[in-house]
């Protein structure tokens, strides 16, 4: 604070030689003008409140009978509200550390790029819009069908890239073929199959249309000797003309399907249907059953339920970093610009790795941004309130909460009780104290100065 | 804590000159190439991926709802023929949605005003004015600058009863105005503050009362912190959905209360959310690519609230 003025003439002990009368020579009363509308705004709409919800924070929901501090062990002891507890606490260390991680990231990589700019209003932009868009553009993303959701569609193309996916879900055999069904949703022969004897193993329950469309007709394997050989189709043609058990023309071969032979409860051979639906398995496959192992018909992986229970809060996070590591990238970016460049270039001449540099050098220097971003984002995560009541669906409201909107519903919800929603404001507001304290400290210092 | 307007998106991409001295060597320079090509990449990549939510938002208000509920946004990318306004105009046509941007629009623009206003007045009494307990009555100011507005909400809307101004959109603009003045005065008292003295003590000379300075010598020079705290008091107020819900008059919702209320049945009328949610967008989003700089130099200087 460079200005002579305002901290001077009102500094205790040191009375300024001239303007005796006030910094600019004016009367009280014209400043009591000036500052009437905010002060009297301020007093009745921050300060009372302040001291309302305190004071009401001691009475029942009626309002009128005193009980004491049983609304501050409501707090801990009501399950709804210690979730929520919870749930704020891995917000405040979550949102605010992975925000400020990104946007450091973020502020460093674009440091040095052309379109960095570009880069930056990108990010930046979810910070002008609305929490209830941003809830609204993650319900969206967060849609269980990853047919729907581009979440779990992403998400499921990746798990079935590197996990195979079963190809033929909800196949069965047809009651009257001879299977029946196993452990693991897998599918056993009731007698055993003999060397020469083709086993054929009819299955039902696909409708036509999710048959893959490269999908070959169904041929009748060729006995070979010594080999167990067979066919796995879909018995069935649209039409109703096809007999069961009998491979029709147009009915489509299974490829794909693992047939296993078991033989007391030991799987000896393995072999995986061809093209065609034939499989055959070798002369060790003699005299043991066959099985089509549940892997052939299990569910389609469905993703990730990330509105479910357990990932809600994670998710809504997520949702709140995509708005606010632009802030922490901002802020950090701007004092990346007051970070010398000879210290930099002096550690980069002394043989220091970029990475050294990062670690040793500009970190430490912005670690007072870095404070400044933490703290910042960790008050406004401490007030998070529309992100969950929008995201959050109704089943899974619960295991969302957090305080603010635990206060809103206490306070104004369907059977509210004031007295706990004051206690809960009054916990915000001891929580933020800290901050509060710094602040004014901090401004006390610059003006003494 | 800086409280000038400072462009700090443009002034971070500066790029720096080359290093001094030394010349690199060719290989080193390869390298450093290739890995510069290979963080560009992967910016592209982040950037895409940043995009992407929003993306689908426009995208799914821009589709049939049979398409929305039976395949993913991304089908547009190979059948654009999907793409259709038609849910814009249905939503047009939708009175209480039009209803509720109007009244937005009333809450926002009073709100926006006030706070400037009265706090441009009350920054320039603790800049400049001398009066009993100023010092102490500008660390009181500061120290409600970090109070939840969450504390007011059950004191004020006893208030409000009281007085008669509870669920109106008076008392909306009441409260919104109260809880931006700790950062306006905070704010626009250190902008002030730093206006040279003479500049004011030749207008005083000149006979110019306390009035005509304020209006003629501290507001103009103000114009940059009064942009930034009125881009700032403007998105704030038109993407609060906390106090609308409590405070607002419920037969003329502003458009977040509107929309919120509609996404209880989330999946039935994605056709009037999606479409929805992006007209409340269009105007922040004006807002910000028009005034970035104002914008984010209100935003530093707000880091605390």
């Amino acid at each position: 604070m460079k200005t002579v003025t305002a901290g001077a003439a009102a500094a205790p002990g040191a009375p300024p030689p001239v303007a005796k009368k006030g910094v600019l020579g004016t009367r009280p009363w014209v400043a009591a003008c000036f500052l009437l509308p905010a002060l009297v705004l301020l007093g009745a709409l921050v300060l009372y409140p302040i001291g309302y919800s305190v004071f009401r924070s001691f009475f029942g929901a009626d309002g009128s009978s005193f009980v004491g501090l049983d609304n501050y062990g409501e707090l801990f002891s009501n399950e709804g509200i210690r979730t929520a507890i919870r749930n704020n606490v891995i917000w405040v260390v979550l949102a605010p550390t992975v925000s400020t991680a990104l946007g450091l990231i973020y502020a460093v990589m674009t440091e040095r790029i052309r379109w960095g700019t570009a880069f930056k209003l990108i990010i930046f932009m979810p910070m002008a819009i609305s929490m209830l868009a941003s809830g609204i553009i993650f319900r969206l993303v967060y849609e269980q069908d990853p047919d729907r959701g581009v979440a779990n569609a992403v998400w499921v193309g990746v798990h079935d890239t590197f996990a195979e996916s079963s190809a033929y879900p909800g196949a069965r055999p047809r009651p009257d073929s001879g299977m029946a069904r196993t452990a693991g949703g897998s599918f056993t022969t009731e007698s055993a199959v003999r060397a020469g004897d083709p086993a054929n193993l009819p299955l039902v329950g696909i409708p036509p249309a999710e048959m893959p469309k490269e999908a070959a007709g169904a041929e009748q394997a060729r006995p070979e000797g010594g080999k167990i050989t067979g066919t796995v189709w879909l018995d069935f043609v649209p039409g109703g003309k096809g007999e069961p058990g009998r491979i029709d023309s147009g009915e489509k071969a299974l490829s794909g399907i693992t047939v296993e032979a078991v033989r007391d409860g030991e799987v000896v051979a393995k072999a995986t249907v061809g093209d065609d639906g034939t499989y055959s398995l070798p002369a060790a496959a003699d005299g043991a059953q066959l099985r089509l192992p549940g892997s052939n018909f299990a569910e389609q992986y469905n993703g990730v339920d990330w509105l479910g229970p357990s990932f809600v809060t994670p998710a809504i996070i997520g949702s709140y970093i995509w708005m606010w590591a632009g802030f922490a990238m901002v802020l950090i970016a701007a004092g990346l610009a007051g970070v010398p460049r000879e210290l930099l270039e002096a550690a980069r001449v002394d043989g220091a790795t970029e990475w050294q540099v990062f670690r040793k050098v500009t970190v430490p220097l912005l670690a007072p941004v870095l404070a400044v971003v933490l703290v910042t984002l960790m008050i406004n995560v401490l007030k998070i309130f529309d992100l969950v009541y929008i995201i959050a669906p109704g089943a899974t409201l619960d295991d969302a909460n957090v305080l603010a909107l635990q206060l809103y519903l206490s306070s104004f919800g369907a059977d509210s009780d004031q007295g706990v929603g004051s206690a809960i404001a009054v916990l915000l507001l001891l929580l933020v104290l800290p901050v509060m304290l710094v602040n004014i400290r901090r401004i006390r210092r610059e003006r003494r100065r | 804590m800086s409280t000038s307007a400072e462009p700090a998106v443009a002034k971070a991409a500066q790029t720096p000159g080359p290093a001094p001295g030394r010349k690199p060597s060719a290989a080193s320079r390869l390298a450093a190439r290739a890995s510069g090509g290979l963080a560009q990449g992967i910016l592209v990549l982040i950037a895409l991926f940043w995009l992407m939510p929003t993306l689908g938002l426009l995208i799914s208000s821009l589709r049939d709802p049979t398409d929305i509920s039976s395949s993913g946004w991304w089908q547009v990318f190979t059948e654009p023929a999907q793409l259709t306004a038609e849910n814009y105009s249905a939503l047009f046509d939708n009175d209480v949605v039009v209803g509720s941007l109007w009244t937005t629009v009333l809450i926002t623009v009073p709100s926006t005003v006030l706070v400037v206003v009265i706090g441009s007045l009350a920054g320039y009494a603790f800049a400049w004015l001398d009066f009993p307990g100023r010092d102490w009555l500008f660390l009181l100011v500061v120290g409600l600058l970090v109070v939840p507005v969450q504390v007011a909400l059950i004191p004020v809307s006893k208030l409000f009863n009281t007085v008669g101004i509870f669920e109106t959109t008076i008392g909306v603009i009441t409260f919104h105005t109260a809880f931006g003045l700790p950062f306006a005065v905070f704010l626009l008292r250190n902008f002030f503050a730093e206006i040279p003295r003479e500049l004011l003590e030749a207008a005083r000379l000149d006979g110019a009362g306390e009035l005509r300075l304020f209006t003629r010598v501290v507001m103009p020079l103000g114009g940059p912190a009064i942009a930034s705290l009125g881009i700032f008091q403007f998105l704030w107020v038109w993407n609060d959905m906390l106090i609308a819900l409590i405070f607002a008059d419920g037969s003329s919702p502003p458009i977040t209360v509107a929309l919120q209320q509609q996404v209880r049945q989330f999946g039935n009328n994605i056709d009037i959310l999606a479409p929805g949610a992006f007209v409340s967008m269009v105007i922040p989003l004006a807002v910000f690519f028009a005034f970035q700089r104002q914008f984010v130099s209100g935003v530093m200087a707000g880091a605390v609230k």
